[in-house]
C-alpha cells in the first residue's frame, strides 16, 4: 500500500451514478452527460488516497479502476 | 378487474401485490433468496424474480435476452406504450437518452434547489402550529411533483391530476388495462395542449427543449417520442420520490438516534440519503425475457415477465453486511436505488437533491418528530414502494 495511486474510470461501464464525484470531488469530474472522468491523468494525492478507494467502493457499476503504481 | 387469490407458496407463486407483501416485503425476499436466486410465479402470465444483487445486475447488464419495451409488470400485457428512453433497447436506447441527461447533471439540478427549499418550507408552514400531520399527503407527496411541474413548465396547480394518474398507471393499472389506457389517453391530451402552444409561444422549459431537440440527422423528435419522454418525466419523477422522502421520515420519525445524530452531525447527510436509498429503495422495474437463457443456473423461458427489484438486491447481505439494518454513516454502499446498466434513472441527481432538501429543512424547522400511536402507516402497492399515509406528531412551533 506504500505505492502512489492512479485512478481510471472505465468509459464502458460508467452510467452515470455520480458517486465518485460527490465522494471525492477533487478527483472525479462530469461531462455534459453526468458520466463521470477521472482529473487529469489521474495521479492520486496522498492525502486522497482514502477518498480515491472510498469512491471505488462506492460505484454501483464497479466501473473505477485504482491502480498502485 | 381481478383479485387475486392469497399467496400460500412465495417461492412458486410470489405475488407483488398481496397485502403481506406491500406491509413488509423485507421477509419475503429473505425466504425467497434461501430457496433461489430467481424464482418464478404463474401469476401475471408468468413471471421471475431475481433475488440477489448479482442476478439483478445480470439482468439489468443484459439487454440481449431482456427488453425494456414493457418496464411494469401487470396482470395483461397491454400494448407497449413507448415511454423513451426507458422503455427504449439499444440502438435507440442511447441517443434517447442522451437528449435527456444534460438537463439532469447534479449542476443542472442545482439551480432548481431554492425553488426546492421554498417549496418544502411553504408546505411547512402549513401544518407546522398542528402538532401534528400525515407526512405523506401534506409533505413529500408534493415535493417532487411541483419541482417537475415546474422544470416541464406545466402549472403546478395540476399537481393533483398528475398524482391521480400516476396512481392510475402504476397502482390500478397493475390489475386494470382500462383504467391505465384512459390515464394514458387524458395525459397524451393534456401535453398535446401544451406542444401546441409552445408552437406560437416557445418557452425555455423542458416541453420546450424537447420539442427543438434534432436527431443526429438533423430531424426534430416525431410527436410521438416528445410525448412518450414527457411521459416519463411526470410518471418517474412523483411518486418514487415522493415515496423515498416518505420512507426517511418515517425511518427519522421511529429512531431518535439517528434523527439526533444527523442533526449534530449534519455532514452525515450525504452518507445517510445514499443508506435511505439503500434500504428503502422506492422503485422495481421489469423486463420482458426475449430470448431463452440461464441467471444464477435457472433457466429463463420467453414470454414471461421479470420483477426487476433493484430494493431485494439493496438487502442481500452478501453485499451489504447487515443489510437489514439502516446505518446512516455506512462507508460501502454501492446500492442499486437508481438501477444498474444503461437503464440508469436519469431523474437520480434531481431525487437526491430533493431529497436532501426536504430531509434538511424538516429536520430544521421539525427537529423533533414521533409515529403518531393512534394512527396507521399505509404504504402503496405494486412497482413503488413508500408510505402513502404516515401520520406523525410533533411540538407546535414556538
Amino acid at each position: 500500500m506504500s505505492g502512489k495511486l492512479r485512478i481510471r474510470v472505465d468509459q464502458d461501464k460508467c452510467q452515470g451514478h455520480a458517486r465518485c464525484k460527490s465522494l471525492a470531488p477533487e478527483l472525479f469530474e462530469l461531462d455534459t452527460y453526468g458520466n463521470a472522468h477521472e482529473v487529469g491523468d489521474g495521479s492520486v494525492p496522498e492525502a486522497l488516497t482514502d477518498k480515491a478507494w472510498l469512491a471505488q467502493s462506492n460505484c454501483p457499476e464497479i466501473a473505477i479502476e485504482v491502480i498502485e503504481e | 378487474m381481478s383479485n387475486h387469490a392469497p399467496v400460500t407458496d412465495w417461492v412458486h407463486d410470489f405475488d407483488h401485490t398481496d397485502p403481506r407483501w406491500t406491509e413488509n416485503p423485507y421477509a419475503i425476499w429473505e425466504e425467497l433468496r434461501a430457496a433461489s436466486p430467481v424464482v418464478h410465479t404463474e401469476r401475471f402470465l408468468g413471471c421471475y424474480l431475481p433475488t440477489t444483487f448479482e442476478a439483478v445486475k445480470q439482468i439489468a447488464y443484459d439487454t440481449e435476452h431482456f427488453s425494456s419495451r414493457r418496464v411494469v409488470v401487470r396482470d395483461v400485457r397491454p400494448d407497449v406504450i413507448p415511454s423513451p428512453p426507458i422503455t427504449s433497447d439499444p440502438p435507440e436506447h442511447k441517443p434517447a437518452k442522451q437528449l435527456l441527461l444534460p438537463l439532469f447533471t447534479p449542476d443542472a439540478v442545482k439551480k432548481l434547489e431554492p425553488k426546492v427549499r421554498a417549496i418544502c418550507n411553504e408546505l411547512i408552514d402549513g401544518f407546522i402550529e398542528e402538532g401534528g400531520c400525515d407526512v405523506a399527503a401534506r409533505y413529500s407527496k408534493h415535493i417532487p411533483v411541483r419541482a417537475i411541474a415546474h422544470m416541464l413548465g406545466i402549472p403546478e396547480m395540476d399537481s393533483d391530476r398528475f398524482i391521480k394518474w400516476i396512481h392510475e398507471i402504476l397502482e390500478l393499472g397493475i390489475k386494470d388495462q382500462s383504467i391505465l389506457m384512459m390515464a394514458v389517453q387524458e395525459m397524451s391530451i393534456y401535453f398535446a395542449g401544451h406542444i401546441e402552444h409552445r408552437k406560437k409561444h416557445p418557452t425555455s422549459d423542458l416541453i420546450s427543449t424537447l420539442m427543438n431537440a434534432r436527431d443526429k440527422d438533423g430531424q426534430p423528435l416525431p410527436d410521438a417520442h416528445v410525448q412518450g419522454s414527457l411521459r416519463l418525466l411526470l410518471i418517474a419523477g412523483i411518486d418514487t420520490t415522493w415515496s423515498a422522502i416518505g420512507s426517511a421520515l418515517w425511518h427519522l420519525a421511529k429512531t431518535p438516534g439517528d434523527r439526533e445524530r444527523l442533526i449534530a452531525e449534519p455532514e452525515l447527510m450525504p452518507t445517510a440519503i445514499e443508506e435511505f436509498l439503500r434500504a428503502f429503495a422506492p422503485v422495481t422495474m421489469a423486463r420482458e425475457v426475449m430470448k431463452e437463457t440461464e441467471i444464477g443456473g435457472c433457466p429463463i423461458k420467453p414470454g414471461n415477465m421479470v420483477l426487476l427489484s433493484f430494493p431485494a438486491a439493496n438487502r442481500d447481505p452478501t453485499v451489504f453486511p447487515d443489510a437489514d439494518k439502516v446505518v446512516i454513516d455506512r462507508k460501502q454502499n454501492p446500492h442499486a436505488a437508481f438501477g444498474l446498466g444503461i437503464h440508469r434513472c436519469v431523474g437520480s441527481n434531481l431525487a437526491r437533491m430533493e431529497m436532501t432538501v426536504a430531509i434538511e429543512e424538516w429536520l430544521k424547522r421539525i427537529p423533533d418528530f414521533r409515529l403518531d400511536p393512534a394512527g396507521k402507516v399505509a404504504w402503496s402497492e405494486g412497482t413503488v414502494r413508500g408510505p402513502r399515509q404516515l401520520p406523525i406528531l410533533f411540538e407546535k412551533a414556538r
